[in-house]
């Protein structure tokens, strides 16, 4: 396998093995958008059923068996059932009962309901796997090779990208729907385990060669008032007890914190975000759940409030807080790729304010995607290097257990794109020379924002003459991190066999941005 | 103080958390209370004072200004959280159970000679005497006299209205009359005044209300248990638009009667005298932490560039 540096200065393999696919180093984050806007979009195939067919299968094995699913193939999952998902090992184990082998596993991504997944590398059932995250057991199975095949890292707007260019053919989607009808009209907005959003699963239904639903909620047709997912892009319909559980969906995120050092974090991003001149009428926001990111938004909506500012919309992961802002009348609209805690469901299924969208119109960079649009994002990190490139995939101890998520789109797209993080966490400082693995690039990272201080992208020259003229706390980057490294240490790199990757980072736009090597054992 | 004027907020930091100690400095409260005293239990005194001491010398606090609570004379933990604390010379000692010029002159005797046994000029550090009884309320113009060491009073409501035997109330009357005893004789010395915690972390209004009442009092600052609070506590002790508007007129009618030679001057129509005068550069100093006024130093960390 041959190397290249690409132009972040990281060396990324040309072939992969196992898979059937071209490398590009990655050029930089626009560089291929602007040579090559144009890219060529799969036909997916159109599949006729004579009237009075049945849709709905006696059980998973007869509908895997109807599917043509064989060695080889390609499955995929959404995972908006994120830690309640039933669905992903259910079929796994029907699947290798049935003794198909040597699949490619195509989720959306991989959560810690999926670790069955190293029982089904280890017996060769998977033998390829594109996700935007791993965690857990399964991280740590992938960081130390057990693989054969490097996993594929691609974010939410690079896979939608994957799929709808064909680098990711999906042979069988199984697709967990919270109700369906007996034709497959899907929704997650609706049913005992309601998701919410089915935006992921949305472009696997409209592009892979057959699609099965599978449910625990059928109801008759027509499925109303809502459809996510019409039965013209469903072949099969399963009836199951369960496909999970949504109380799990949320992981105790949901409410604001009370930790002093995410506050202060929290402060000094909002601080920076009405410092940068674009929270006025027509702001448009996205934010995570977690941590200090909800807590921005709980500054936001006091600023606006006090302000009598309307935003324009609220994007991405949306979580109960978000459809709070949208009843107060406080933003005009919600766009949902992904529902972070099943209060939401409510919401989606009653406000037609509230609209689903799918992962490409979210952030695919080859359509005129949403986060192009987004005024502010806020993101979290697992550690940051002094030339603003994020993290958000291995540990300090080299093993991967993160996910790409839509960082790097929302990065990208965003006018206003800060980073936040404690400026150490378990005595490990989050400032590195150099990140391990680049999820984000730099260019793309417009300020770094800790309890310490404010670090803003030399690029930024503007943002830096506003932050300072709004007496933030703004730090040099360099001399943050020798301020944390006195107080905590300079921690040795963990020890990594670089003539061995398991995994690959694909930048939104398909190029590789990194590479992730597997962790020595002694 | 530091070349600091104003103090408005002072936030306690229980003295055997490390991962509170380590992030004080940037909750942006004025100045820092490292807790030896009530928020350690009696297993962990040693091991509290040993690490209050050593992030003392090892953290850089930056704008904050660093106080010590140390634990009362009556206790066998006095003299060790002295002589641990002392020679890393922080700004001040605040000194639990003030009820006599006694207990003042008994510490100060005590931190003067570990001053000179380690070398640091006498008198480097402060004294910031608690009344936190009736008896400390009744005498407390002689606490603030007794020693030039005493920078600054400060209530401890909770001992006292124990000590009163009463219970708090939300309005707070039960207070009134400490609370004025003790600014009244901080101002009558020149000293601080800090007003006591509000305890209830939840209830940020009634936080704000009380904040406001003690800034109204003449308190120069207030006590802080989280650092929620700081941001409402620095909003109530901000001065009013009008007056900051009013007291630069007054300074720069100062300024120029000075040079024109002229010893009165009247500003809108009013002689100004030197109180006056004294209270517009306060005034200016406090309205210096807010950013609204444009006036420069906001308290920011700005090391940048």
């Amino acid at each position: 396998m041959s190397n290249v540096t690409n132009a972040i200065g990281r060396k990324v393999p040309t072939q992969l093995k196992g898979w059937n696919k071209v490398c590009t180093p990655y050029k930089g984050p626009f560089e291929i958008v602007k040579e090559c806007p144009y890219h060529d979009r799969v036909i997916p195939p159109m599949r006729g059923y004579t009237p009075g067919r049945k849709k709905i299968a006696a059980n998973l094995k007869e509908a895997i068996e109807r599917s043509g699913l064989s060695d080889g193939m390609t499955i995929s999952f959404h995972h908006h059932l994120r830690n309640g998902d039933a669905v992903l090992p259910m079929v796994l184990d029907v699947i290798a009962s049935m003794g198909i082998k040597d699949l490619t596993l195509a989720p959306s991504s991989l959560t810690d309901a999926h670790q069955c997944v190293v029982d089904y590398i280890r017996s060769g059932v998977i033998s390829r796997i594109t996700t935007s995250g791993l965690r857990g057991k399964l991280g740590e199975t992938i960081s130390s090779g057990e693989l054969a095949s490097p996993v594929i890292i691609r974010s939410h707007g690079g896979r939608a990208r994957a799929i709808e260019e064909g680098s990711i053919q999906i042979d069988v989607a199984f697709i967990a729907a919270p109700s369906a009808d007996g034709e497959g009209n899907v929704t997650g907005a609706m049913g005992p385990e309601a998701c919410g959003s089915l935006g992921y699963a949305m472009v696997d239904a409209k592009y892979a060669k057959h699609v099965i639903a599978i449910t625990d909620n059928l109801v008759p047709f027509p499925l109303a008032p809502k459809i996510s997912i019409p039965q013209n892009l469903v072949d099969q319909v399963v009836v199951v007890d369960s496909i999970g559980d949504s109380t799990k969906i949320a992981t105790g995120a949901a409410r604001i914190t009370k930790n002093p050092v995410d506050l202060r974090i929290a402060k000094n991003a909002f601080d920076l975000i009405c410092a940068s001149g674009l929270l006025e009428n027509g702001f448009s926001f996205q934010v995570g759940v977690g941590g200090a990111s909800l807590a921005v938004a709980s500054f936001l909506r006091s600023y606006m409030r006090e302000k009598k500012i309307k935003g324009s919309f609220g994007l991405g992961g949306i979580g109960g807080y978000m459809v709070e802002l949208l009843e107060e009348g406080l933003f005009s609209a919600l766009f949902d790729v992904q529902s972070f805690d099943a209060s939401v469901t409510a919401s989606i299924l009653n406000n037609p304010l509230h609209m689903e969208i799918d992962q490409s119109q979210y952030a695919n960079p080859f359509t005129d995607c949403i986060v192009n649009q987004l005024d502010v994002v806020a993101l979290a990190a697992l550690d940051v290097d002094v030339d603003f490139n994020v993290n958000v995939i291995t540990g300090n101890n080299g093993v991967i257990r993160g996910a790409s998520g839509g960082h790097c789109d929302t990065a990208a797209g965003a006018k206003l794109a800060v980073v936040l993080a404690p400026s150490f966490r378990g005595g490990v400082p989050t400032i590195k020379d150099s990140v391990q693995t680049i999820v984000t690039p730099g260019e793309t990272v417009d300020a770094i924002v800790t309890e310490r201080g404010i670090c803003i992208n030399p690029r930024r020259e503007d943002l830096l003459e506003r932050a300072l003229k709004a007496g933030l706390p703004v730090k040099d980057i360099e001399k943050l991190k020798s301020e944390v490294e006195k107080l905590t240490g300079k921690p040795r790199p963990p020890k990594l066999d670089e003539d061995r990757v398991v995994a690959v980072v694909e930048y939104r736009d398909g190029t590789t941005i990194d590479s992730i090597y597997a962790r020595k054992q002694n | 103080m530091n070349d600091v004027t104003v103090c408005r907020s002072a936030l306690y930091i229980p003295g055997n958390n490390p991962g509170m100690i380590q992030h004080c400095p940037y909750f942006g409260a004025d100045s820092v209370i490292l807790d030896l005293e009530d928020a350690v239990a009696i297993s962990e005194k040693d091991a509290a004072r040993k690490l209050v001491s050593s992030f003392l010398e090892a953290l850089d606090f930056g704008k904050s200004v660093v106080v010590v609570r140390i634990n009362g004379a009556d206790t066998p933990y006095f003299e060790k959280d002295l002589l641990a604390v002392v020679p890393q010379a922080p700004e001040a000692i605040r000194l639990p159970k003030c009820e006599s010029p006694k207990d003042i002159l008994f510490a100060d005797e005590l931190i003067t000679k570990i001053e000179t046994a380690h070398a640091i000029p006498e008198g480097t550090v402060k004294i910031h005497a608690m009344i936190e009884s009736a008896l400390g309320v009744e005498r407390a113009f002689d606490i603030a006299s007794c020693s030039s060491r005493v920078e600054a009073l400060t209530l401890g409501g909770q001992d006292l209205l124990a000590d009163y035997g009463i219970q708090k109330t939300q309005a707070g009357h039960e207070l009134f009359y400490p609370r004025a005893r003790v600014v009244s004789a901080a101002k009558a010395n020149g000293l601080l005044a800090f007003d006591t915690v509000w305890t209830d972390t939840t209830d940020l209004d009634g936080l704000k209300k009380e904040s406001k009442l003690a800034c109204e009092l003449g308190f120069t600052g207030k006590a802080a248990i989280h650092p929620s609070q700081i941001d409402v506590i620095h909003e109530a002790f901000k001065p009013d638009p009008k007056e900051v508007h009013k007291a630069k007129r007054i300074m720069a009618s100062a300024e120029r009667a000075l040079s024109e030679g002229k010893g009165a001057f009247a500003v809108d129509g009013r002689m100004v005298d030197a109180p006056v005068i004294k209270r517009a550069q306060h005034l200016l100093e406090l309205a210096k932490f807010y950013p609204e006024f444009n006036l420069g130093d906001q308290g920011g960390v700005k090391d940048h560039v």
